[in-house]
């Protein structure tokens, strides 16, 4: 024996290599779950309680929890894996990412998976609005999980100072006479005190639908091959966002900051601020002041657009995969989980039974506002999401910010944007 | 005595070669050996040539290949396309706009960054109070990730209340939206730029001016040059290598690093602040339309190149290396 001493690492490696195996034995189904989230906050911890929860219900199935950053990251890495041949088995992304996981022939509907009467019933029973994003060509290709819409939030401090009655404005006409009184000018001009902002950078086209919806006309097709963007109702819709800031003066001009848009409304540089559900725990921790909740205000219609994640199912999984795949779609999404969830996070329990829970009961009892945004989802409208989606979602976006800055007259924008979109649908027909 | 008949015995030039063919036949251990080397040399070489070839030559030349064929989308596999990709460019507003944003945004951040970096050398190079504390400080910027800059950066922009704000409001200025604003928001990223990078390119300069000899200025200083003549004939001359150094790297560096545009505009507002990498990874990443983005890769590589044989081959010649 040359190296006498190395005798007992072979039995060592063995040792090692038995208890590795025994550790996942040979008919565990493993699923790999990519989840949008940055490693180590506290969705991660309610995501592994619920893995584990899962495995321990469900014997014989791992899940693989892979939390991949933003939503824009998770799509990116599930792309790319789905490319080189290992996609994810379960994966949570945009709901507006549809048309592109479709395209990119990477997701299998859930549809055809589902036999019984039971599955049949459990597709059925998310509020229509989610549905409108995962549905496209009589196929159901997302299930909902995380959503959220745009809401108005505003400091009752505010209108209290500046002598108006205690109530949200209801519709536009509300909103710019509220404004005028809730805008505190100096004699040099200087604005001490905004009314609202409408953050438009990032996604400005989310917010823009709060407007559009308002005015009675939508931004597209079910089918993703068609946009509106030119039409009469939407460009009044964006002239009327260019107004706050250049009629009525009662928004600042230019693009507002989404991140920023927070912490103006706690700094109290603006007494209104339009942002996602998802700010409601923010806010409520952070607000030095009375502060309540609205729906968008009205104008010739209501609502805004709902956002968020859908969980999505890809393709390439063994027949036994998917079926477990269902099993824990299914599991994350049983009223009692959609009520839990909603709780913890602030996104909007999923479907209408989740809010009968007794816990969601006392919750909503305790925190009234969080029911808000589930009672305008009736008049809520799917995110724009249409196919090549983030380029035509880029063109609106390009077009609202230059009319916001002036660099363009809200007609000009949108006939430019519409003519992008076109000019990229056009093979979608 | 053996040296001296070797030294008489030295053949006519003529004949080296006759004399080298016949050594080279008649002593294979000779070629033996120098095989050996090669294959030592090229074995050494290995381990780099692999990382090398891997991940920047292959991805450089499959780049360009990409560029001719279409973007493979679900079952549709890429298809030979010629030119398409690049005609498709040359119509793009998009992509003229990140071209035209990216030479403002050179032109600028090089020249002040550059500046910035050999003044600030050159004051923390002489002997004032509280120097470790300056060259900290002004070190700090670059050790803090572009992310965190920028997220610092996003609240000093903020209209109102931000510190930019703060501190013109104290001359009475009114507020101003920074970053919402097209005039604007290009130059505020330029600010971060020229402020994240010039303590860094200090350190090379300030290490230049440590390897100085003091003679030189105590020469000039006897002659009864003033400081900046001896600046300019001097100094300048003699940091010409680090300038090219930086130079090279600051031009780089403004190509390469678009984490700021990413957390404070993405680009916003309507195109004003995209350059040209943020925009290849729009393409790439968010439009996933592959084959577009290898063609916008292929220009910014030839850019890249252009300027980087520019720099060797015409400041090369005209810099005096000690």
């Amino acid at each position: 024996m040359r190296y006498p001493k190395m005798k007992w690492l072979a039995p060592v490696v063995g040792a090692i290599f038995i208890a590795l195996m025994s550790g996942a034995t040979a008919k565990d189904v493993e699923l790999s779950f990519y989840y949008p989230v940055a490693v180590g906050g506290p969705i991660t911890k309610i995501i592994d309680g619920y893995a584990a929860a899962f495995e321990k219900d469900n014997p014989g199935i791992k899940i693989k929890a892979i939390y991949a950053g933003t939503y824009q990251d998770t799509l990116v890495k599930a792309l790319t894996a789905f490319k080189s041949g290992e996609p994810p088995d379960i994966a949570v992304l945009l709901s507006t990412d549809m048309f592109t996981l479709i395209d990119e022939d990477a997701v299998t509907p859930f549809d055809a998976l589902l036999k019984t009467d039971v599955d049949k019933a459990w597709i059925k029973s998310f509020y229509p609005a989610f549905m409108e994003n995962s549905r496209t060509g009589g196929e159901t290709w997302g299930i909902p999980f995380q959503r959220s819409t745009v809401i108005m939030f505003w400091n009752k401090d505010a209108f209290k100072a500046a002598g108006l009655p205690d109530k949200a404005p209801d519709n536009w006409d509300e909103l710019v006479a509220d404004g005028s009184k809730l805008t505190k000018r100096d004699a040099a001009g200087n604005v001490s005190q905004w009314a609202i902002e409408i953050p438009s950078t990032g996604f400005p086209y989310w917010l823009f639908q709060g407007l559009t919806t308002a005015n009675d006309v939508r931004l597209m097709n079910q089918a993703g091959t068609q946009t509106y963007f030119d039409k009469p109702a939407v460009i009044q819709a964006l002239q009327f966002w260019v107004d706050l800031s250049r009629k009525y003066k009662i928004q600042p001009t230019g693009t507002i900051e989404w991140g920023t848009t927070p912490k103006d409304f706690f700094e109290r540089k603006t007494a209104i601020m339009w942002t996602s559900t998802g700010n409601l725990t923010n806010v409520r921790k952070n607000a030095p002041f009375a502060f309540g909740v609205a729906m968008l205000p009205a104008h010739h219609g209501r609502g805004s657009a709902t956002g968020g994640g859908n969980f999505y199912l890809f393709k390439k999984m063994t027949d036994e995969k998917r079926a477990a795949a269902l099993k824990f779609v299914k599991w994350m999404t049983t009223p009692e989980r959609a009520a839990d969830w909603g709780i913890a996070t602030g996104y909007i329990a999923v479907r209408p039974d989740a809010w009968e829970t007794p816990a969601m009961k006392k919750y909503v009892a305790d925190f009234p506002a969080a029911a808000l945004a589930r009672d305008q989802l009736k008049y809520s409208v799917a995110e724009l999401s249409t196919h090549d989606n983030q380029r035509v979602t880029k063109a609106l976006n390009d077009g609202i910010q230059a009319a916001l800055t002036g660099a363009k007259t809200s007609e000009q924008a949108m006939k430019d944007a519409q003519q992008e979109a076109a000019r990229i649908l056009r093979t979608y027909k | 005595m053996h040296g001296l008949d070797r030294g008489a015995a030295k053949p006519p030039p003529y004949q080296y070669a006759a004399i080298a063919a016949v050594t080279h036949l008649a002593r294979p251990n000779g070629t033996r050996f120098r095989m050996t080397a090669h294959i030592h040399g090229w074995l050494l070489l290995l381990p780099a040539a692999v990382l090398l070839v891997t991940f920047t030559h292959y991805p450089a030349v499959a780049t360009i290949i990409d560029s001719f064929f279409s973007t493979p989308r679900g079952q549709q596999t890429a298809a030979f396309v010629g030119l398409d990709n690049y005609q498709a460019m040359l119509d793009d507003p998009v992509f003229w706009r990140a071209l035209g944003n990216n030479i403002v945004y050179t032109a600028s951040v090089v020249p002040l960054t550059v500046a910035l970096a050999l003044l600030m050398a050159i004051w923390i190079n002489g002997k004032i109070s509280g120097r470790p504390f300056l060259r900290m400080s002004f070190f700090t910027p670059t050790v803090l990730p572009m992310i965190a800059v920028a997220n610092i950066w996003l609240f000093f922009y903020s209209p109102g209340y931000g510190l930019i704000d703060q501190v013109f409001g104290l001359f009475g200025f009114t507020t101003h939206n920074w970053l919402g604003n097209e005039h604007t928001a290009l130059a505020c990223l330029i600010v971060v730029a020229i402020w994240k990078d010039a303590g860094f390119f200090m350190i090379f300069y300030l290490a230049a001016l440590q390897q100085m000899s003091p003679q030189l200025a105590e020469a000039a200083a006897l002659e009864g040059a003033s400081r900046w003549y001896f600046f300019r004939r001097v100094t300048f001359p003699l940091l010409a290598p680090t300038t090219l150094f930086v130079l090279i790297n600051a031009i780089i560096n403004s190509f390469r690093l678009i984490d700021h545009i990413v957390v404070m505009t993405r680009g916003g507002p309507d195109n004003t602040t995209a350059l040209l990498l943020f925009y290849i990874y729009e393409v790439g990443f968010k439009f996933w339309d592959t084959a577009y983005a290898a063609t916008l890769t292929v220009v910014l590589l030839a850019l890249l190149a252009v300027l980087a044989i520019g720099q060797f081959v015409f400041l090369d010649r005209r810099i005096h290396y000690q």
